[in-house]
């Protein structure tokens, strides 16, 4: 995985919850269908959105169902990252299961606004404003979520597990 | 320094004698529960080759967001998640016995102390019984099938001392709301509770379940009572493991203690579409609604359809609006049918859907069109939650659902109930 990623910014509020980016009734619907509901709030997001861009959003990001199906729909839509004040936990929880990069940092709603251009390091969790020329600090990942991420996901920490099992 | 519930659940499940708020662990996870969503990782476990689970005893299987299956689809899923429970050997397989988290505790599998995971957010619900517990999504919980652990950080505990008398017309759905708007939905998050005082004290343990249910919704992983005899009572007949009471050290360390008063409190009412805009019924104004619902893992028990019940006895559900009951588990049903709820809802008009999550997630019945309003006894009014993202989702207690359910608009319930479950 890059971890320096690069990409035009949506912004959007706080409490943005995930029912929002994952309706239920549209989970079992094919992809094309799907698609076009995910944050459904805004309904030019899903038409327009680019592969690369980066939401940039206020508080408790993805608060509410543990379907991992509102980071994944995101992930698949070819949204590079979110960078928010805060996340519901069993959001973020699932972004990092399935290595879609979150980055926890306060101060970012105000340091950016829609179409600015971001530059975020993911290591460090250090947040580039390119268009202002702003630069905040974000909470870095701990080791194990890096690790996560780098491999592309729990379920390859878990195959790499399973195999060592077996050869040991 | 002593250790909160949270601390001393994470160190057993880690094998460490103490832990620390803030600190990473690997834990061991007791029990793992699925619904619907172990089809997921039953594809997903398959397609690594994994065969056997790392240990089949401690999994709970059950289909509750969408039995009796409305689609063919579904009907392929439930079929596959018992295959895959005959395959992996899983003797906890629960059937259709309810809302997931009901026959979880229904049958059992939540004792004080232990460190349970499942697919659902609402699995907070067990921290009623002095459990410490979770939702995870399908690739945590096929790691955790797989392997038996799973990476963890010790939250912080906050404290809600509830304290007061209880007034009429007031369950325990107005408290958790109460805490919702006056704290925010944040105020918990990454962060356990506890839930302590005088009337945590006097809680059935149906009321506590509702606040720990609702502990997600501001934004805990855990959401803990202590485990009194009370508990100890219940769950004796439940299972054939010895319970024990369980609470923190008297010297636990707190981030904060908040106190709550419910003298003064009013029966409450979250607005759209977010849980945390909250506002005594008092202020609701002329709010007509299409639709009641009650039930869920929120408020689907017994204790929940008895004052609704009660207050719909000899009394008819407005001709402008449909109320559909959906009791929390087939236990639930039962008891309800022999105590003769159920025949008050049907005499009243009201409609009983089979046991389940019901409308409630939005997927299997009873959704909305746009436009239309509902008030719910469920646990979140996010924007189209229920069905049309046009719609609109207000949430109470069951009191308040039965009685605006009689007048066809949002309704104090103390116009027709003047008591509590609280006392």
């Amino acid at each position: 995985m890059d971890m320096l990623i690069k990409g035009r910014v949506w912004k959007f509020g706080h409490n943005v919850d995930t029912d929002v980016m994952a309706p239920w009734n549209s989970l079992t619907e094919p992809w094309e269908e799907r698609r076009k509901v995910i944050l459904h709030i805004r309904p030019e997001f899903a038409q327009e959105a680019k592969p690369g861009d980066i939401i940039v959003a206020g508080r408790n990001w993805g608060c509410g169902s543990s379907r991992e199906n509102a980071p994944e729909n995101l992930k698949n839509l070819g949204i590079g990252a979110v960078v928010a004040e805060t996340y519901g936990r069993i959001y973020f929880r699932n972004s990092v299961a399935i290595a879609f990069p979150n980055i926890v940092c306060p101060g970012v709603h105000e340091a950016f606004e829609e179409g600015d251009e971001m530059e975020l390091d993911l290591k460090t969790a250090r947040v580039r404003n390119l268009t202002r020329d702003i630069e905040i600090s974000g909470q870095p990942y701990t080791s194990e979520m890096l690790n996560i991420l780098e491999k592309g996901g729990l379920l390859n920490v878990l195959k790499e597990r399973l195999s060592n099992e077996v050869g040991g | 320094m002593g250790m909160t519930m949270a601390e001393k659940v994470l160190a057993r499940a880690s094998g460490q004698k103490r832990v620390k708020a803030g600190q990473y662990v690997t834990a061991s996870v007791d029990r793992m529960m699925a619904h619907e969503a172990f089809a997921s990782c039953f594809i997903t476990l398959k397609r690594l080759g994994v065969n056997k689970l790392y240990d089949p005893d401690r999994v709970v299987i059950i289909l509750d967001h969408y039995f009796p299956a409305p689609t063919v689809r579904m009907a392929q899923g439930h079929k596959l998640i018992r295959q895959a429970v005959e395959e992996f050997g899983i003797k906890n397989f629960l059937g259709h016995a309810g809302i997931c988290h009901q026959a979880m505790v229904e049958g059992g599998h939540v004792l004080p102390g232990r460190l349970i995971l499942a697919t659902d957010s609402h699995t907070t619900t067990y921290g009623a019984l002095g459990a410490a517990s979770a939702g995870i999504g399908v690739t945590e919980m096929s790691y955790v099938l797989a392997t038996g652990e799973l990476w963890m950080q010790v939250p912080p505990t906050i404290r809600f001392d509830l304290t007061g008398k209880p007034v009429p017309g007031i369950m325990s759905k107005d408290i958790v709301l109460y805490i919702a708007g006056e704290f925010s939905t944040e105020i918990a998050q990454y962060r356990a509770i506890e839930f302590t005082g005088e009337v945590a004290k006097r809680m059935s343990l149906a009321s506590r379940m509702t606040l720990s249910n609702m502990g997600v919704e501001l934004g805990a992983k855990f959401a803990f009572f202590e485990a009194d005899e009370k508990t100890i009572d219940y769950l004796k007949e439940r299972t054939t493991e010895t319970p024990s009471r369980f609470g923190p050290d008297p010297d636990a360390e707190y981030e904060t203690e908040h106190s709550v008063d419910i003298t003064a409190l009013e029966p409450q009412v979250a607005v759209p579409h977010n849980p945390g805009n909250v506002k005594p019924v008092s202020e609701i104004g002329d709010q007509p609604v299409d639709q009641a619902f009650l039930g869920s893992c929120t408020n689907g028990r017994l204790e929940d359809l008895a004052v609704a019940a009660q207050i719909l006895k000899g009394r008819r559900v407005n001709p402008g609006t449909r109320l559909l009951v959906t009791p929390a588990s087939q236990k639930v049903m039962l008891d309800a049918t022999r105590a003769g709820y159920v025949e008050t809802f049907l005499e009243a008009g009201a409609h009983i859907t089979p046991a389940g999550c019901g409308p409630c997630p939005g997927g299997h019945m009873g959704l909305l069109a746009s436009d239309e309003v509902c008030i719910s006894s469920t646990n979140r009014n996010f924007r189209g939650r229920m069905g049309s993202p046009e719609s609109q989702l207000f949430l109470g207690s069951p009191a308040t659902v039965a009685a605006s359910a009689i007048t066809g608009r949002i309704t104090d319930p103390r116009q027709f109930w003047s008591e509590t479950t609280l006392s």
